[in-house]
């Protein structure tokens, strides 16, 4: 009785301080999304039900987010995690200076975004260093940040900073796979291709499905890059969710905002379940 | 037979020539833009207005036709930019004393609480700790402009809007922290807390005495991912804070005009500096931190 009181006191003390702030700063405002999203108005407004979602999801710029975000993370996530799965594998050999590669390749993802902005501002700028490079190559310019040759450029900036993340979890599910394995598959003449296709790549399954998880979600920092970048308002092409999030917060209309966020919670709450549930039907026969 | 060794070891070799003229160039374009930045920090304003007419210069008729060229090796090495932030920006200096209290007070209080909260989820068996823990890691992966709206919602109905607080408290109790501890205090063996259960050890004691002890690693885990995160902050500022002296230095470099160019290398230069210096320090335990946070399901 008195070890199971102290167990109880104890829990409380651990646990209580944490629960208690992610309740006041997470749950229960989230909550209190759901009830605005449903008014007209948050102060004495009343009930509309999902008037608010209906307008959201008929404006065409909130649509046109949408597709641009899902354009954005599929061109992004597989061009990042390939490069990222090359470098690991690069990387995985006995090779000089190994850590200093290692280091080099992360390093993008410490420096602080509004810094390095700066350089990308006069690399893509119309009147910038690669247009001037463009023209010394006989190339006619291009105007980087105001056609939809912007898309590139957030891909780009987007494979700068996160090919080091990939490559560094690539990296520790390279080295869980047994070294035998591939001593063995040598033994019966297998090549280095061959290695890759029936060794490597099955083990590194289960890894690449929390790359690709990993990979959405910091899809969704790009935003600071494109914003710092474009301003609020950007071309249309890289004109994404975070976009249409962050103009309505300025606007402060706070039931369209609500909405928006479940929306985007919602969409990115089923895929990253259906992604987990897909890892543990793979990995069932992996590790 | 020393022909074909001979073939061999030329193949072997030819494929390390190649391993190694990949691997640097790749390096070379990762590191390049960072490098530029440190370099033209030391250039003077008339270099820098010469290099970049179009940010540089206050005319306001420029031609159409002059492109910036950016250039690897000053003329002239100066201190100039430094001296001018260093020394004649206010703001900066303010900006940048803001921003080591604010990522001092989120690191102090989220290492607290994430070890804390971890500890009880991790080695305190209680009911439904499972389906709490799942609803932090939901949480987790929200995008902050999803989880930004409960945080803005929160701190306006606490009325710490435009303070400090603001930006500290919801950062404080962010589940990360939470999830990464989680995760490395799964790694302590049963038999240890088991053992000093049996010697008569209560929760307090394992944890201060065993579970801390073999915690330092992932301490500095969580210290350099936060770090990155929170010195990188720029949204939450700029909704959450109005008055620009209290606001962080992230928000510098983009409030800065045209007449302010000269020195904006050097301004970032600083400002990256301790993102830097953490990460040559710590890099072991950055990698570490990502490579354990990616088994999200042991």
């Amino acid at each position: 009785m008195k070890m199971n009181l102290t167990r109880k006191w104890t829990l409380f003390v651990f646990l209580f301080p944490s629960l208690l702030g992610f309740l006041l700063f997470y749950i229960i405002p989230f909550f209190e999304c759901g009830r605005y999203s449903l008014m007209d108005r948050s102060i004495g407004g009343s009930f509309v039900g999902l008037e608010n979602y209906i307008n959201i999801l008929s404006n065409e710029l909130f649509l046109m987010a949408l597709a641009n975000t899902a354009c954005f993370i599929l061109l992004a996530v597989p061009l990042t995690m390939f490069l990222g799965l090359l470098l690991a594998i690069l990387l995985n050999q006995k090779i000089h200076g190994r850590n200093i590669f290692r280091a080099v390749f992360i390093a993008p993802m410490v420096i602080p975004t509004a810094s390095v902005v700066l350089i990308w501002d006069i690399l893509f700028h119309s009147q910038g260093t690669l247009n001037a490079l463009l023209i010394s190559l006989g190339f006619n310019v291009v105007d980087w940040l105001n056609s939809d040759k912007a898309r590139i450029v957030m891909v780009l900036l987007y494979a700068w900073k996160n090919i080091g993340y990939c490559m560094v979890i690539f990296l520790g599910g390279l080295l869980k796979i047994p070294k035998e394995y591939y001593e063995a598959a040598e033994m019966e003449g297998a090549g280095s291709i061959s290695k890759l296709i029936y060794i490597t790549l099955p083990y590194l399954a289960p890894v690449s499905f929390f790359v690709i998880v990993i990979s959405i979600i910091n899809s969704f920092k790009i935003f600071r890059e494109v914003y710092l970048l474009a301003g609020p308002y950007p071309h249309e092409s890289i004109y994404t969710m975070q976009h249409y999030m962050n103009n309505v917060f300025v606007s402060l209309d706070y039931q369209k905002l609500s909405a928006a966020a479940y929306v985007v919670a919602g969409i990115l709450g089923f895929l990253i379940y259906a992604l987990l549930r897909w890892e543990n039907q793979y990995s069932s026969f992996n590790i | 037979m020393p022909l074909i060794l001979k073939k061999v070891l030329t193949i072997k070799y030819k494929k390390k020539v190649i391993t190694y003229i990949l691997l640097a160039s790749i390096s070379l374009l990762f590191i390049s833009p960072i490098l530029a930045i440190i370099i033209n920090s030391f250039m003077g304003v008339e270099e820098i207005t010469h290099h970049y007419p179009v940010f540089a210069s206050s005319q306001s008729i420029q031609d159409n036709n002059q492109f910036m060229t950016m250039k690897l090796i000053p003329d002239m090495f100066t201190l100039e930019q430094y001296k001018n932030v260093l020394l004649r920006q206010f703001l900066f200096l303010k900006m940048f004393w803001n921003s080591v209290g604010i990522i001092a007070a989120i690191i102090a209080g989220q290492v607290i609480i994430a070890l804390t909260a971890a500890y009880a989820f991790s080695k305190i068996y209680f009911k439904g700790s499972n389906k709490i823990f799942y609803i932090y890691i939901i949480a987790m992966m929200m995008p902050f402009q999803v989880t930004l709206v409960p945080n803005y919602l929160m701190v306006d109905r606490l009325g710490i809007m435009n303070t400090y607080r603001a930006l500290i408290l919801p950062a404080i109790f962010a589940p990360f922290g939470v999830f990464l501890m989680k995760q490395f205090m799964n790694y302590i063996p049963k038999e240890c807390i088991e053992a000093a259960q049996i010697d008569g050890a209560g929760y307090f004691e394992i944890f201060f005495y065993i579970v801390l002890p073999m915690l330092k690693p992932a301490i500095a885990s969580l210290i350099i991912l936060q770090f990155i995160d929170y010195w990188n902050m720029v949204e939450q500022p700029l909704l959450f804070i109005d008055d620009a002296l209290k606001r962080p230095l992230s928000t510098y470099l983009s409030i800065i005009g045209k007449n302010d160019f000269h020195y904006a290398f050097a301004a970032s230069t600083i400002y990256m500096l301790p993102a830097l210096f953490i990460f040559f320090y710590w890099e072991c335990y950055l990698v570490e931190g990502i490579q354990l946070n990616s088994g999200i399901k042991q």
